[in-house]
């Protein structure tokens, strides 16, 4: 029977340990909220992973782990389009640019960049195609599950205390009106400053993320670091029209009712 | 017969319960149950659904106290239990800055749920080892308009300075809305 399920009953964490302990070999395919991963073990060990949505071709991934430069990027694109990823790679370790070790350092870096993303994926179907490696021509490792299990649960600890934190990603930032806080003196990274750079009480979080184009993850990451330095504060984004409430008696009655009606209250406390 | 309601929240063991029960004219309407979580274990029991107590302002007007249950897992009742409120109060245990964090969280969670104004109370400002005022509104990383208040549940005056802030801060935020239109 194929395994499928929902990655609300059985988490990523829970499926890699199976597959683990059970050798097993075959393609888990992963249909999240916005993305989609193909995840590819032999005999329980990690193959290949990539995201959907991703060109993860070899040339691409030496060039996004700084191998190439990008004029390099541009002329192996131009030159190797029809070239497979292991005849590539053959090519570039036979001509002296790269050697093998560098091509499976940076593909099993890559591997695992890529499934360390998935482990904060709550919502999704996944199944598992028993047997299904991916296409000969892709160049495959063998990377044992154990660490990456033990950091993707580090990984899902600190992403279910950013949520406590920060539940709310339609909420926006504002800047602080502490004394004394000066964004001058503050030495942030690049995403950082990405973020920084669109704080204002009109967008909300999620906003902010999709413009910097940050996971979930990333962006409460950002946003818990400027909290707690104290160099923004959390606000209803303006422009929101704030819930009403729907049962309380403060909804109908008019300004001055609800006026009388509060120093009526304050007057009985007082008489306690 | 009107009748409108206050919400007492924060983190476990913050002094909820007794707040509400050194201001209500009825015994308060409490539902404990014992501690099921080791690292909880510092009272006996917890409140599970919520606490409820009363003030009869007048023959016309009626005030609720609810009590939000303490323990993360009953969080579902905390929009149920925020819906129509007045305004809420965060009762905070000064001297226990592990629970600052889950306090801030709450705080956050309930103003997104409805923006009424609100207090924060330091509770337990008698212990000896509570926290300095000033101290926990850097740790709550608390706004310097949002008032935070010294507070010990069991005294009925505390108690009621806490409840007057909390009315004094909705007037004014009636008064700061008619002053926009």
């Amino acid at each position: 029977m194929a395994l499928k399920g929902n990655l609300r009953d059985f988490t990523i964490t829970q499926l890699l340990n199976l597959i683990n302990l059970a050798r097993k070999t075959g393609t888990l395919i992963i249909e999240g909220a916005s993305e989609s991963a193909r995840v590819s073990f032999r005999e329980g060990k990690l193959a290949f992973a990539e995201m959907n949505s991703e060109d993860n071709s070899l040339a691409t991934v030496l060039y996004k782990s700084n191998i190439f430069t990008l004029s390099q990027y541009r002329t192996l694109k131009a030159r190797a389009s029809h070239m497979s990823d292991k005849e590539l790679g053959l090519l570039l370790i036979n001509a002296g640019y790269v050697t093998r070790q560098d091509v499976l350092n940076t593909l099993q870096n890559h591997f695992i960049a890529t499934v360390n993303r998935l482990f904060t994926w709550v919502e999704g179907i996944f199944t598992f195609e028993n047997g299904t490696l991916p296409p000969n021509d892709k160049i495959i490792t063998r990377i044992d599950l154990e660490n990456i299990i033990i950091e993707g649960s580090r990984r899902l600890r600190e992403w279910e205390q950013l949520q406590d934190e920060i539940p709310n990603l339609e909420m926006a930032l504002k800047f602080t009106d502490r004394p004394g806080a000066n964004m001058r003196k503050v030495n942030l990274s690049v995403q950082e400053w990405k973020v920084v750079s669109y704080i204002n009480p009109k967008n909300s979080i999620q906003q902010i993320a999709r413009a910097t184009k940050m996971n979930d993850l990333e962006i409460r990451r950002i946003v818990y670091g400027l909290l707690q330095a104290g160099l923004v504060d959390l606000v209803r984004p303006e422009g929101v029209a704030l819930p009403v409430s729907k049962s309380g008696p403060m909804a109908e009655a008019n300004k001055e009712e609800q006026k009388s009606l509060i120093n009526r209250i304050i007057g009985r406390i007082r008489s306690l | 017969m009107q009748t409108v309601k206050m919400v007492v929240t924060g983190p476990f063991s913050a002094g909820k319960t007794e707040f509400i029960q050194t201001v209500s004219e009825i015994d308060v309407v409490s539902t404990e149950k014992r501690i099921s979580s080791e690292a909880e274990k510092i009272k006996e029991s917890t409140t599970v659904a919520m606490d409820f107590g009363r003030i009869t302002v007048d023959e016309n007007l009626v005030l609720y106290l609810f009590g939000t249950p303490g323990q993360k897992r009953f969080d579902f009742m905390w929009e149920i239990l925020s819906e129509g409120m007045l305004g809420f109060i965060v009762m905070v245990d000064s001297s226990r800055p592990e629970t600052f964090r889950e306090a801030r969280s709450i705080l956050e969670t309930f103003r997104a749920y409805a923006p009424t104004p609100y207090v924060v109370a330091a509770n337990k400002q008698d212990q000896e080892d509570s926290w300095e005022i000033d101290d926990m509104r850097i740790a709550l990383r608390l706004d310097p308009r949002i008032k935070l208040l010294p507070c010990i549940a069991v005294d009925k005056e505390s108690v009621k300075a806490v409840l007057l802030e909390l009315l004094y801060s909705i007037l004014a935020e009636m008064d700061a809305e008619s002053v926009k239109k």
